[in-house]
């Protein structure tokens, strides 16, 4: 297949990124999109240009360290699939694909592909955990689950941090990451003790790194690797609504 | 009768004595000194992010540090099947002291025995210690946790969250370390890599780190350092590792005195998708859980054209179940890919390049229905969709063997101390658990277990003695020295301007590997990759090309580090491999098999670690032995048949 490329080059948050345009002649179906662009990363650098810089490590689709906007859509046309995992066999011979990072005011530019989402880091860090040390741990089984309840908490645990959420967002918002974190801990017992301080000091952690409101378009379902639902923003906003009502500062 | 410098520093007592014993004597640091002492712990996985939490925690102050964007991407995150414990909540005969025995034959007798018992008598505190956090592990209905099995056991003692284990097991750690972040007890530097070791007056006090997206060269100073920087499968090029997994915090440790012990010691792991083509850049792992399920198979006959669905039962070959009956298809990981490198040295491998064999779910899919199968591997039949465009529910999936896990790694004592003062390895990056073979689920395990439960009491035991010392001056000579070592290697890099890229002299380095020092080893492969890898090693720097420069975000330049480190790993796996004239777990030399081809050990001559210590040269690398005394146990034949 030959496909011919538009992709975002950027030197630096500072500088003014633009198009450029490649062409790769040799890929395969079986070739994974990232795989292509190692294909062209080792021709350009064969002729002395600077290689395509973009984000990546696990490339099995869990890590969540990839993520481009392919054609205007985070981590392309397959649903429910990380950049990594995307073949080319999605893709037609004599196609043109655009590439760019996942854009946000609250995710900077490293460089080229490469972005900085160390904003989603601080949302965790103002509350999306456990309060519990190392050792003050009581019998695992002495605190049952239902298959039911440790189900729906796992799908919200499985958001991967990828950021498509935010890119898809015509607001940017993070509302979809912070609302499945906040809802994977409400819903199993341990978690739910402190329920309250941590919707309230999360949200409050995503306004001020500068992702936008959610308006409901529901697109960050839509793209997300994990298929996270919507409704997980729907309980944050009911758990922040309830500990607006119910905390004492 | 250990050398000085291979003092393993186990406690007397009986086996099941030993680690109360050691805790009931460590030295202790007092609330109010912790906070005076400070750690580094390099490396985010399991390992390092339970322990920088843990230590945090304690009141210690914690510097972190990863290579990755942020800490919850360590490769941990990768790990699919679960993680072991001896709960027994099954009733099915599970003890400690059973998980220590599986553990120690799975290893095929050659890990220390009071390492692997503590690594079993810790594990029920990490189910606790995972479910506080809040990760979902599966569940019965009545809400009680689940278990199932996994390879080389006769119990169900694997815990499981779906097919993402490690991401949940980590995503638990990396939730309480960011909870000490906002406690301000740890300082947290993603996209930073270690580039060396800083020692002064023989004790490790600070690194010297890389700020990835900046390209600054940076010192950190502590009162020790953890390194927790996972393993190094990764030199095999391809492998089911992340693509930024590297050896190079260790080995640049090893150059500064740190042992490095048994490094050709790498598991290959049967369940992985085969090779596509010559571009390609990993190969992903299918986990072994599905082996539960799955039966493996080849055609019996090597000419088979025909589509898997269309050849019969008796034409087929269960070649595991065939030959290791009572094990059948959980039989331990080197076994099964030895196995099916056999059928597909034999031609009568499967698929395009005829280099994989047939996992089936036909039985289990009529005898539990898809609904079962969905539930249980899922994710996991989605990804292979993914990557093969095939649908498993419809016919046989096609895996084939891949690197996976580095048993070897840094020496380190029953403290987990490596041969320097103060420099710490836990989790994949120390030798210590595993011995010739890694049973399936010990790897979150002992990665947990070291950061969460062991760490933070030997190493509270050395910081004892380092209380009265005043903090790291990163002004120090040894500082100056280390920088200016770092700055030259990286500039070495960019002025060589030869014609090939870091990647092309890495997936030669690993080919080489991969057909002399993987699966299968001989005398004369072994020799011959040597000289092979001193050539590449030379060519390396000669012709290596990186374009761009040092101050800025340059992937090539982190390559060249990484690679320039592997050609000299590379060539300590084969010493290693070559002087190890046994077969043993994961290491198989073809001079040293049973009469039906099964690994033959020699506890006359080899029941030791080998701990290579560095000498300058890396052809000539010096061997020290820790020999393994087995008190409690009598090594016998390692059989699953």
């Amino acid at each position: 297949m030959k496909i011919y490329l538009k992709i975002w080059r950027q030197k630096d948050n500072h500088s003014k990124g633009c198009f450029k345009d490649y062409t790769v002649d040799d890929v395969n179906k079986d070739m994974s999109f990232l795989e292509m662009l190692d294909t062209l990363n080792l021709k350009l650098v064969k002729q002395g240009e600077r290689p395509v810089e973009f984000d990546h490590d696990c490339r099995e689709g869990i890590c969540g360290q990839c993520g481009v906007m392919i054609n205007g859509i985070a981590h392309g046309p397959l649903k429910n699939t990380t950049t990594c995992q995307l073949h080319m066999r999605s893709f037609k011979d004599g196609d043109t694909i655009y590439v760019e990072p996942f854009k946000a005011a609250a995710f900077p530019i490293v460089r080229d592909l490469k972005i900085n989402r160390s904003a989603l880091d601080r949302i965790i860090t103002s509350g999306g955990f456990v309060a519990v040390d190392t050792g003050q741990a009581p019998e695992a089984n002495s605190i049952p689950i239902t298959y039911q309840e440790a189900e729906s908490a796992f799908d919200s645990a499985a958001c991967i941090g990828c950021g498509a959420c935010v890119a898809s967002c015509k607001n940017s918002s993070a509302a979809l990451f912070t609302g499945a974190k906040i809802t994977h801990l409400e819903l199993l017992p341990q978690g739910q003790k402190e329920t309250h301080v941590r919707v309230t000091e999360m949200v409050e952690q995503m306004e001020k790194e500068g992702f936008g409101h959610c308006s409901n378009t529901e697109a960050c379902q839509v793209e997300c690797p994990e298929n996270i639902s919507v409704l997980n923003i729907a309980r944050m906003n009911y758990e922040y609504n309830k500990s607006k009502l119910l905390v004492k500062k | 009768m250990n050398t000085p410098f291979l003092d393993t520093k186990i406690p007397e007592g009986p086996l099941e004595k030993k680690w109360s014993n050691y805790k009931r004597n460590a030295k202790l640091v007092s609330p109010n000194n912790r906070k005076k002492l400070e750690i580094i712990v390099v490396g985010t996985g399991l390992s390092g992010a339970s322990a920088a939490a843990s230590l945090a925690e304690m009141g210690y102050q914690v510097k972190s540090f990863c290579f990755q964007d942020t800490p919850r991407r360590a490769h941990s995150v990768a790990a699919q099947g679960g993680v072991n414990a001896a709960k027994n909540y099954k009733n099915d005969g599970d003890s400690v002291y059973r998980m220590f025995y599986d553990t120690l034959k799975g290893g095929d007798f050659r890990s220390r025995e009071a390492n692997t018992y503590r690594l079993a008598e810790c594990s029920a505190s990490l189910i606790d210690q995972a479910i506080a956090q809040g990760v979902p592990f599966a569940r019965e209905y009545g809400g009680y946790l689940r278990n199932r099995s996994f390879g080389g056991v006769q119990v169900s003692r694997t815990f499981y969250a779906r097919g993402q284990t490690g991401q949940q097991l980590l995503l638990g750690a990396y939730q309480s370390l960011m909870r000490q972040v906002k406690a301000e007890k740890v300082k947290l530097y993603a996209r930073h890599e270690m580039l060396d070791l800083v020692l002064i007056d023989n004790k490790a006090k600070g690194i010297i780190a890389r700020n990835l997206d900046t390209g600054e060269i940076e010192r950190h100073g502590a009162h020790a350092v953890v390194l927790a920087t996972g393993g190094f499968g990764k030199i095999y090029y391809l492998s089911t590792l992340a693509m930024g997994c590297n050896a190079s915090a260790i080995w640049r440790a090893h150059k500064k005195g740190a042992f490095m012990a048994n490094p050709s010691w790498t598991q290959i792991h049967p369940t992985s998708l085969p090779q596509s083509g010559p571009y390609q850049s990993k190969l992903t792992l299918m986990s072994e859980s599905l082996r539960n399920d799955g039966r493996i198979w080849v055609p019996k006959d090597k000419n088979e054209t025909r589509k898997p669905n269309d050849i019969p039962e008796e034409e087929r070959d269960y070649y595991l179940e065939r030959k290791y009956p009572s094990f059948g298809n959980l039989a331990p990981r080197d076994i099964a890919s030895r196995a099916a490198k056999e059928q597909i040295d034999a031609g009568k491998g499967v698929g395009a390049l005829k280099n994989a064999v047939y996992l089936d779910f036909s039985r289990a899919l009529k005898e539990y229905g898809k609904d079962i199968i969905k539930e249980r591997y899922g994710n996991l039949f989605d990804m292979y969709r993914k990557i093969t465009g095939i649908n498993a529910y419809d016919e046989p999936m096609k895996i084939s063997p891949a690197a996976h896990f580095s048993m070897g790694g840094l020496w380190v004592d029953y403290e987990l101390m490596t041969s320097i003062n103060g420099l710490f390895a836990i989790g994949e990056a120390n030798f210590s658990d595993h011995g010739a073979n890694r049973l399936g689920a010990n790897s979150l395990l002992q990665a947990c277990v070291d950061g969460y439960f062991i760490l933070p009491y030997t190493l509270a035991n050395y910081l004892a003695g380092e209380i009265k010392v005043p903090k790291t001056n990163i002004q120090d000579k040894e500082f100056d020295i280390a920088e200016e070592n770092c700055k030259k290697q990286l500039e070495s890099f960019l002025t060589t301007k030869g014609e090939k890229t870091a990647e092309e002299f890495h997936k030669e380095l690993g080919k080489e590997l991969y057909d002399k020092c993987g699966l299968s080893r001989s005398k004369q492969g072994l020799e011959q990759a040597i000289e092979n890898i001193q050539k590449l090693r030379k060519e390396f720097k000669t012709n290596l090309m990186v374009p761009g420069d040092a101050a800025e975000v340059n992937s090539e330049l982190e390559k060249a580090g990484r690679v320039a480190d592997y050609m000299e790993v590379a060539e300590l796996m084969c010493i290693d491999a070559l002087q190890r004239e046994e077969s043993c777990g994961a290491h198989f030399r073809q001079e040293y098999q049973t009469e039906d081809g099964e690994a033959k050990r020699d506890d006359e001559h080899f029941s030791y670690s080998a701990a290579w210590e560095w000498t300058a040269n890396p052809s000539e690398p010096k061997l020290n032995k820790e020999p393994l005394i087995f008190e409690f146990v009598k090594p016998t034949i390692r059989s699953y048949k």
